[in-house]
């Protein structure tokens, strides 16, 4: 029975998880960029509010990932990219319907515990002696991340790339990572948990936040609504209390 | 004996379960692509990775899970019972559960690891280290079970009569338990070896994720879903191609006797 024990447990490893949920006609899908957590869970509550019975459904993770997700079918009505390339990467495999419409900037930023353990001042400060943490280079996090300590000439290795910017700042926020590269939203949102220190360069090539319907988006007037609130006045302000930098 | 047809229905559809989705893997395969993405250096860096600490954690459950199967199976002390399910927890506990454990016991802010950090200037996460011991934690008791029950199978009278020659605790556990319980013992180091190269959840949260360093098989297709699903695919089958061999030599000669 042993060995059809290990078959089973190295099969279940391979697995990995993706959350299948059917859409509802009174429900709404959002697949957006974890870095728009805090920013999203707002105007969760305001679309609810405007739209009585209808119930919003979050699902935050990488671009990337989510990227993959709607490219395979996953459900989702509303796809919200943390950069131009992944919701490029859709729209050509036809995983999105009209155009995707850019709705915010971001920067990167570095950041450090509140103690700032390893003493690190500036991102030429990061060596090899220091644990830092960045985004694997599929993440639009990470792809900027990677431009940047090329950019400043940083040729230190970092000691991990986490899929996602929030797994990222939790490292840092934990103090499990002596600094990390994460975007200015993420470190306003870890409060003063985290020291934020500004990467020369960075104001210059921000992050740009895309947001489009879903091919599978069965409730198209509910995801148009959604993307209307986010390019609207309301949304705009939100992201902007936020850190973003709107249009 | 016959099977009655009942138990047909349901006993293919369970076949199919888990036959099925492998088949699925089969079939996505990118056949002309199959070669460069399975030589791909990154891909050959995670094998090479997922192979050494693999190993390397076999050889911890051996080492220490022997000692403490021998002590489980032999010894009589009060709280056993509750000792065998402590240590066996981590067969059921989510491995991103065991991750956090880990990360809270050995992580940099740790209690063990704080102290080591500031005292040896050792820090263990983002380390091979910290894989094997990620895949020690959820393998060893696997180990445990598998040669705690070849322990506890061997008729007493043996070593009874090994007792009667001379032979003192330390002689019975070298010269009749270990020999006979050779097969167990081989089954657990497989079963722990094919579990440390499979696991992801505690090693992704407790290792990190870099490439050459952490980034094991399971990491890797996790980390090329994003980028190449095509070369995920490519990994996840040489996975299987490696769990199948194991199986394999789980069935063949090592283990005729146990069949």
């Amino acid at each position: 029975m042993r060995r059809f024990a290990a078959v089973l447990l190295l099969a279940s490893s391979l697995a990995g998880c993706t959350n299948v949920t059917a859409t509802k006609p009174n429900e709404l899908t959002v697949l957006a960029a974890s870095s728009l957590t805090g920013v999203f869970t707002e105007l969760q509550s305001q679309f609810e509010a405007t739209h009585p019975g209808v119930k919003v459904k979050l699902v935050l993770d990488s671009s990337a990932t989510l990227s993959q997700m709607v490219e395979q079918g996953a459900p989702g009505d509303v796809l919200a990219t943390a950069d131009q390339r992944t919701m490029d990467h859709t729209r050509i495999a036809g995983g999105i319907v009209g155009q995707a419409d850019q709705f915010a900037t971001n920067t990167m930023v570095l950041i450090v515990p509140a103690n700032n353990p390893a003493n690190i001042k500036s991102l030429g400060g990061l060596s090899a002696k220091t644990d830092f943490v960045v985004c694997v280079p599929t993440a639009p996090c990470g792809a900027a991340a990677a431009a940047l300590l090329t950019t400043n000439h940083v040729s230190a290795q970092p000691a991990s790339e986490e899929t996602d910017v929030k797994a990222v700042l939790n490292k840092v926020v934990t103090g499990e990572a002596d600094a990390g590269l994460v975007f200015t939203t993420d470190a306003l949102s870890a409060g003063d948990k985290v020291r934020q220190i500004a990467i020369p360069g960075a104001s210059q090539a921000p992050n740009t936040y895309w947001i489009a319907q879903t091919k599978q988006a069965e409730v198209s007037s509910l995801a148009q609504d959604w993307i209307d609130l986010v390019l609207g006045p309301n949304g705009q302000a939100v992201l902007a209390r936020a850190g973003f930098a709107t249009q | 004996m016959t099977v009655p047809r009942r138990l047909l229905i349901p006993a293919s559809l369970g076949a199919g379960l888990l036959v099925l989705p492998i088949i699925g893997l089969v079939l996505r395969a990118p056949l002309s692509t199959f070669g460069s993405l399975l030589t791909a250096p990154a891909t050959l860096s995670a094998l090479w990775l997922s192979v050494w600490t693999s190993t390397a954690s076999t050889a911890v459950c051996v080492l220490l899970g022997i000692p403490l199967s021998w002590v489980l199976a032999r010894a009589q002390f009060r709280f056993k019972s509750l000792l065998r399910g402590i240590l066996l927890t981590p067969l059921v506990v989510p491995p991103v559960v065991a991750g956090v454990a880990l990360l809270s016991a050995f992580g940099r802010n740790g209690f063990l690891g704080a102290p080591l950090r500031d005292g040896f200037g050792l820090s263990i996460p983002y380390t091979s280290i910290a894989v094997v011991l990620a895949h020690s934690f959820v393998a060893m008791p696997f180990f445990i079970l598998s040669t705690e029950e070849g322990f506890r199978a061997l008729p007493p009278r043996l070593e009874d009569v090994a007792s009667t020659l001379g032979a003192d605790a330390w002689t019975r556990f070298r010269r009749v338990g270990l020999p006979l319980a050779r097969p167990a013992l081989i089954a657990g180091a497989v079963l722990a070896w094919a579990r440390s190269l499979g696991e992801f959840g505690a090693t992704i949260t407790f290792a990190g994720n870099y490439p050459g360093t952490t980034r094991t098989l399971p990491l890797e297709v996790y980390t090329q879903l994003q980028a190449d699903p095509d070369a995920a695919i490519v990994v996840s089958l040489l996975l299987l191609i490696i769990c199948v061999g194991v199986l394999a030599a789980l069935r063949g000669r090592w283990l005729g006797g146990l069949r």
